[in-house]
């Protein structure tokens, strides 16, 4: 399967970053296995090292599985002062998971982002590529029961 | 296509999408076929309009009425009486203080003094219609360069027009042009960053979103200039519509022969892509954004060499930010010399800035350079929101600093901001009440800094850490005489010695918040207190017993039962194990919980006494 991904980029290194996007996306669980490093390092012909030292610079790769949707709450200065930390408070208590952590039933991970630039409305999160701002409690509880109905 | 009576721009920008302007679209969409009236009006999905704290905003011409706050619900209402009985709905227009009301967009304060210039199409135009753009002037300054100036020429035209770096540098944007386009090289590059990661900026997101064909075009203007055939854009993977809609802009462009070989028959031929980051904060920097596009980590290099000699694939290499190349067609068609007649000596044309945090009017504005902070702040801004007072705004996000109201009259420009300790940066206003802690707020930011250090150079890596150990240590009321001082020591040789931007701007915050609210970091330090009653280590509650009626609806809400009492002796609470959650303030019906700044007695002695073994 991983391979069937790098084949749709060219051989050429500057594809790395978009190769590991792809095989995260499609992957259920959202991270990149070793097997796929092995299967990447093999395509582009780079040392397991470069790609791995590449994965864990950027905070959007995970070398962990993680849930089917990913919360990313703005922990950001703008949302700070609009009181993101309730917001935190709340879905952590909601979820029953720290951050970092994913929910037993797999549906949801709960991660801090840096801005994600839609301070005008914050506080903000993203759930997968969908955002949400003006974040309340309510709306955080409304939001996930949701996702949780339409799993 | 047929004519239709009216036109109804509906603004989707993230902000408004995220506060449901696409159900409204939908929802229009259903009315106008009930009532049967879907071929006499045309709706149009526009960039951000600007003002995001009032979405989902809309505006319909041909009168130019404003809606704000629109929901799904108000759609049959608009329908029938602003559509078909031609009567506006009052109700979900703005209001001026005087509860006045202010019915199109241009009778509304928050766009009277702005001036759109790199905003120009943006929540006028359908980003997604090439034609929409191309009706709007769009590709017109190209073709008129590629057929009529000389690269050189083109180049001298933004010398003229004063333009300068929009991403926080503030470099000429005609110097780093003029190099590239003196080196020798088989291959050149131009590079559009859209990596914007400061905390409180979404100007690029916006251009990028909402008017995708004029970045483009700009891109091609430069690429012309310098001699480049290929561009990259570097836009962030948070950004997922703004990498869609360039990518369809590039498809759209290329469609139409606006990309591709000889480009309006000339001999320019160009061609570009779109690179995704991956969350990483420091490939904002130019040397780090070459990088990562190149596949590595995202980690900077000492420079020289610059990218204008060795850059992406050591080519000679033009970065330029979103908003700079926005700003160029508009400089084509109305000149370089209308463009510098506006701003200050040094700053020329108009800088969009971002305005969020403790403001009425959060959201994009443009504005000429020069203008004050408090024209910005107080009118484009509309005021600090509940009617608090102003205490100070945080300019250029993590990289900036703080000013305060002594700087409200302070013209902003590249130089001015500079010399009070803040900076224009990417063009981020926070502002922010006199509920917030200064000492918290720079410890924020500084926190964002050190999460963000690629840690490649240990003045940046190491000494944002030992400063962020201190501020914990300041808010948590550990802090020592001399914190202060050890504070400015390590931000000055931080900022010395840091191999890039981030490291160079990261301890402003703290620096500016020193310089401008001594007196609050003195007061965490020394008397062991938080003015504004935010730290939670340097705060407690308290009930007021005359006031307790004894009712034990604290008790029964605390979290930690650290509240104990009877209707008859009335209700106490447990400073130490008291968790600071707010709970009891929140609940008390006779207001008898008071927040109290500083430590109580009770910890202040707890803290004292000898600590005692515990037993295992």
């Amino acid at each position: 399967m991983y391979k069937e991904i790098c084949k749709k980029f060219a051989p050429t290194k500057d594809n790395l970053i978009y190769i590991l996007h792809e095989i995260q996306d499609t992957h259920p669980q959202h991270y990149i296995s070793e097997e796929a490093v092995d299967v990447i390092s093999d395509y582009l012909g780079l040392p397991a090292n470069h790609i791995y030292g590449v994965l864990t610079f950027y905070s959007m790769y995970s070398t962990s599985p993680r849930g089917r949707n990913i919360i990313r709450l703005c922990e950001s200065p703008p949302c700070y002062i609009k009181g993101s930390e309730n917001i935190l408070r709340k879905l952590k208590t909601l979820l029953g998971v720290n951050v970092g952590e994913t929910t037993k039933d797999g549906l949801f991970t709960l991660e801090l982002a840096a801005c994600l630039g839609v301070c005008g409305n914050a506080p903000v999160m993203m759930i997968n590529d969908d955002v949400y701002g003006d974040l309340t409690e309510e709306k955080i509880e409304d939001i996930v029961a949701k996702i949780k109905g339409g799993k | 296509m047929s004519l239709k009576r009216i036109d109804l721009l509906i603004c989707c920008g993230s902000g408004c999408v995220s506060a449901g302007a696409l159900k409204i679209k939908e929802k229009f969409h259903e009315v106008l076929k009930e009532k049967g009236i879907s071929n006499e009006i045309n709706i149009i999905e526009t960039g951000c309009m600007g003002p995001c704290d009032y979405g989902p905003v809309m505006v319909i011409y041909p009168e130019g009425i404003f809606y704000r706050s629109v929901s799904p619900d108000d759609v049959p209402e608009i329908v029938e009486d602003h559509f078909l009985k031609g009567r506006p709905v009052k109700r979900l227009m703005m209001h001026d203080p005087k509860e006045q009301v202010l019915s199109t967009q241009k009778d509304i304060p928050f766009y009277q003094k702005q001036v759109k210039v790199a905003l120009e199409n943006c929540g006028y135009i359908d980003p997604e219609s090439v034609d929409e753009y191309i009706a709007t002037g769009g590709y017109e300054a190209l073709g008129t360069i590629l057929t009529t100036l000389t690269p050189q020429q083109t180049i001298d035209v933004v010398k003229a027009s004063g333009l300068r770096g929009r991403g926080g540098g503030g470099f000429p944007t005609y110097m780093k042009w003029q190099m590239v386009h003196d080196a020798k090289a088989e291959q050149k590059y131009i590079i559009c960053n859209g990596d914007e990661g400061d905390p409180g900026a979404f100007m690029d997101r916006s251009l990028l979103e909402g008017d995708p064909h004029r970045i483009l075009e700009g891109m091609m203007i430069a690429a012309y200039s310098i001699g480049a055939s290929k561009g990259f854009f570097y836009i962030r993977a948070e950004y997922p519509l703004a990498i869609k809609r360039i990518k369809l802009a590039i498809e759209q462009a290329r469609g139409f022969g606006l990309i591709g070989e000889n480009i309006f028959d000339s001999s320019f031929c160009f061609d570009a892509e779109v690179r995704t980051g991956a969350g990483a904060f420091v490939c904002g920097e130019e040397m780090a954004l070459i990088h990562s596009i190149e596949g590595s980590r995202g980690n900077p290099t000492p420079k020289p060499p610059y990218p204008a000699y060795k850059g992406l694939w050591d080519m000679p290499t033009v970065v330029n930010n979103v908003e700079t190349i926005g700003n160029l067609t508009t400089i084509f068609l109305k000149g370089a010399d209308w463009f510098a007649s506006m701003g200050t000596e040094t700053s020329k044309g108009t800088k969009v800035f971002a305005l969020t945090g403790d403001i009425r009017n959060t959201g994009l504005v443009e504005v000429p350079m020069g203008i004050t902070l408090r024209e910005m702040i107080f009118e484009v801004g509309g005021g600090i929101t509940n009617d608090k007072k102003f205490k100070a705004v945080q300019l250029g996000g993590p990289s900036g600093g703080c000013l305060t109201t002594q700087h409200l009259d302070v013209p902003v420009d590249y130089e001015t901001l500079k010399e009070k300790g803040a900076m224009m940066g990417s063009g981020g206003v926070i502002v922010m009440n006199d509920n917030n802690c200064m000492v918290n707020v720079a410890k924020y930011f500084l926190d964002f800094s050190v999460d963000e250090s690629c840690g490649k150079c240990s003045p940046c890596r190491i000494g944002l850490k030992q400063m962020y150990d201190i501020m914990e240590r300041i808010t948590s009321g550990e802090g020592k005489d001399g914190d202060i001082e050890e504070l400015q020591r390590l931000g000055e040789a931080i900022k010395q010695l840091s191999l890039c931007g981030l490291g160079q701007s990261a301890p402003n915050p703290v620096l500016s918040t020193i310089r401008y609210f001594r007196d609050e970091y003195e007061a965490h330090i020394r008397d062991k207190a938080c003015p504004t009653k935010v730290c939670s280590a340097l705060m407690h509650f308290d009930i007021d017993k005359e006031r307790c009626i004894g009712c034990s609806l604290c008790a029964r809400k605390c979290p930690v039962n650290c509240i104990s009492g009877s209707r008859e002796d009335k209700y106490t609470i447990h400073q130490i194990d008291c968790v600071k959650c707010g709970n009891c303030l929140d609940v008390c019906p006779v207001k008898a919980v008071n927040k109290i700044s500083g430590m109580h007695q009770e910890v202040l002695d707890h803290l004292n006494q000898p600590i005692e073994e515990e037993d295992h």
